[in-house]
């Protein structure tokens, strides 16, 4: 078994895709070195980030692949799957061999499932623009949490920050403890203490943290929900298909 | 804003309830400097009521006053039930409320008739206006045009929506003579077309100027009941269809007759509002807008109602064994669409990537082909010549059928449990 390890960038596993073809020698798994290895790995290399190296790989690609073909593979690549290099490095492979590219044989596993991970990407993405819940706060910041699955704080920032321009806001991932604080000019890096943070991952702000109005927005909110309900009609099920459980927590016509 | 907003509120958004469109798509407005809001990016619901149904606008009435006297509407003046109304203030304030909060794409406004048509619309258009011109709102918004209003208001009303929409709400003329006796198809498609003729003006103005005011871009709707008199779903699809040719018409929607006045005997007494009745009719109408099919393909003289059993596709390919099979492989894009079980996505995805070898069943199967229904009208090397011919459309009925039934049944038992 050949195993590489790289330093987990995206630079470095096109600069293992450039090392793979220079030397002949193609992984059956690829590590950074802070994983826990195998131990039955017959051959290892440690793969240097290259710059240059990786950039030649990203040129041909172009060449070869469309623009949305190249933003799968980026969205392949912030999903952190187990999976996502071996499965890119294979993807990369496939397109380089072949004199077309394969990009729309979606016959091949690894072509179909390129496809599959962006969509559960692009799909994490649309829940988050629908399902987040801003609460203003007493010092006139909306904030907002989520705790999608992926990192999606990245993918979804400029739909709120061109929606929300005027209104200074915080998205706030409570999985991974960080969050996007926009003051209608910039964005900004921002994460809360421990303590803060076990208040906010229950999803409402308290008492005092509120603008005058906010539990009042909440209560009609939830009074519209209610009536806008066709009770002849009912189909629970059919809700939680469309807005699975998960979001459940964050979402303020659910909270009571 | 105070509490007495909230007994409004509940009293206008249960009166709205049954307007079923709630679609923010077919528009683009990019955000403006100093303003809040787009209507850029995908058509977007933020919640999902207990009935399953998406919230994406804010979906109001400005008041359930009503001098009119419609038999299906629980607004009408002979019901006795609570009435107020909406200061156009108060609206525009909880639109915005609501829009910050990332509740809502948009309003969609609609109202009970007061006083006369151009009052109602007069009043309609104050909020609007103090949307755009003082909120600066650049979201979606959605308007009822009320017939009988002038033109003039109209023409203001189709610069600030993004869509407008007239409901035509029975089928036919004649059943809606019975059932509002103070409507006329005549009343309601005079706004219709002042609609149409505005967007395509617009456009004209659009390609010499490109500032030139856009009027209603995301084009009008209908909504039909469906149930509350005998209208065939002949007489239904052969409407719709006709509304589609229309250029500025992007959607019909349908829905299932909810009785909310019992006792008038002009109205059936149904137990349960026709859910899968107007599930087909949503289907079909997908059919005609995505899947190149006409009206008369799926219903006709000789089947004038849809088959609630089967999905109108099935109903129409078992119709029609002489189309079947259809070789994956070779067959051309639009054959394939017509395939039980075979969707837009996957007819695409097949068509481009058999040009890298022939597609195995397995591999039909990971690119979303449902085999359950397509087998039967499928040709591919691995496949036994089973195909809806050698069985007999009845044989192939019956086996698609009987899954159906099952899973309706499971649906059924679903307990309820929200509410009181
Ligand atoms: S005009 Fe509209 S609100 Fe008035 S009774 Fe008829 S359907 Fe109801």
């Amino acid at each position: 078994m050949v195993l590489f390890l790289y330093d987990k960038t995206f630079e470095g596993l096109l600069s293992c895709i450039f090392f793979a073809y220079a030397q002949k020698r193609f992984p059956d798994m690829i590590l950074s070195a802070t994983d826990q290895q195998p131990l039955f790995a017959d051959e290892r290399y440690v793969v240097d980030t290259d710059k240059e190296k990786a950039s030649r790989v990203w040129s041909s690609l172009e060449k070869k692949l469309s623009k949305i073909a190249r933003k799968m593979m980026m969205s392949v690549w912030i999903s952190g799957l187990p999976e996502t290099e071996m499965l890119l490095f294979r993807y990369i492979r496939k397109n380089l061999d072949h004199p077309q590219g394969v990009e729309l044989n979606f016959g091949d596993a690894d072509v179909l499932r390129v496809k599959e991970i962006a969509q559960q990407i692009s799909r994490e993405a649309h829940r988050i623009v629908q399902f987040v819940r801003f609460q203003e706060t007493a010092d006139g910041i909306w904030f907002a949490p989520i705790a999608p699955r992926y990192n999606m704080l990245p993918v979804v920032v400029n739909h709120f920050r061109s929606r929300y321009a005027t209104q200074p806001w915080i998205l706030y991932d409570t999985t991974r403890n960080r969050g996007l604080y926009w003051d209608t000019h910039t964005v900004e890096e921002v994460s809360f203490s421990p303590a803060d943070l076990a208040e906010l991952r229950l999803g409402k702000l308290e008492g005092e943290k509120q603008s005058d109005d906010e539990q009042l927005f909440q209560q009609i909110w939830r009074e519209y929900f209610r009536s806008i309900t066709i009770r002849e009609r009912l189909n629970l099920k059919l809700q939680q298909q469309h807005m699975p459980k998960k979001y459940w927590k964050y979402l303020t016509e659910l909270q009571q | 804003m105070n509490e007495k907003i909230l007994e409004k509120l509940s009293i206008l958004a249960d009166a709205a309830k049954y307007d079923v469109s709630c679609a923010s798509s077919g528009t683009s407005r990019p955000a403006v400097k100093g303003g809040i809001g787009t209507t850029t990016g995908w058509g977007i619901c933020h919640s999902f009521t207990p009935d399953g149904r998406c919230i994406s606008l804010f979906k109001i009435l400005l008041t359930n006053h009503c001098i009119y006297d419609c038999a299906y509407c629980t607004n009408r003046r002979s019901n006795d039930v609570k009435r107020t109304a909406f200061t156009p203030r108060e609206l525009a304030e909880l639109t915005i409320a609501f829009y910050q909060r990332n509740y809502i794409e948009g309003l969609f406004l609609s109202s009970g008739v007061i006083r006369n048509p151009d009052y109602t619309m007069e009043q309609m258009l104050r909020v609007v206006k103090l949307l755009r011109d003082e909120y600066r709102f650049n979201g979606y918004i959605h308007m009822k045009a009320i017939p009988g209003a002038s033109d003039e208001l109209i023409a203001q009303a189709g610069r600030y929506a993004d869509r407008m929409s007239v409901n035509l709400e029975i089928p036919s003329e004649e059943n809606l003579k019975l059932l509002a006796p103070e409507k006329s198809y005549s009343e309601v498609f005079a706004p219709m077309r002042f609609i149409q003729q505005g967007m395509l003006e617009s456009a004209e103005e659009r390609k010499k100027f490109r500032s030139a005011p856009r009027f209603v871009p995301a084009g009008q709707s209908t909504q039909l009941i469906i149930g509350a008199t005998p209208d065939s779903d002949r007489q239904i699809l052969t409407l719709a269809s006709a509304l589609y040719r229309r250029p500025s018409f992007k959607r019909v929607y349908y829905s299932g007759y909810i009785p909310v006045n019992r006792g008038d005997s002009r109205l059936p007494a149904l137990a349960a509002p026709p859910l899968v009745r107007e599930n087909r009719l949503y289907q079909a109408d997908w059919l005609m807008r995505f899947y190149a099919f006409n009206a008369s393909e799926i219903v006709n003289e000789t089947h004038p109602d849809l088959d609630l059993d089967v999905d109108p596709k099935m109903g129409w390919a078992l119709r029609h064994p002489e189309f079947f099979p259809v070789d994956v492989n070779t067959a051309p894009y639009e054959m394939i669409l017509r395939v039980p079980g075979i969707g837009v996505k996957s007819a695409k995805l097949i068509v481009v990537s058999r040009r890298y070898g022939r597609l195995s069943i397995p591999q039909l199967k990971k690119i979303g082909v449902v085999m359950k229904r397509a087998q039967y009208f499928i040709v591919n090397r691995e496949l036994p010549m089973q195909t809806v011919n050698e069985l007999t459309p009845q044989y192939v009925r019956r086996q698609v059928t009987q899954k159906q039934k099952n899973r309706a049944a499971a649906l059924l038992q679903y307990p309820i449990e929200w509410g009181e």
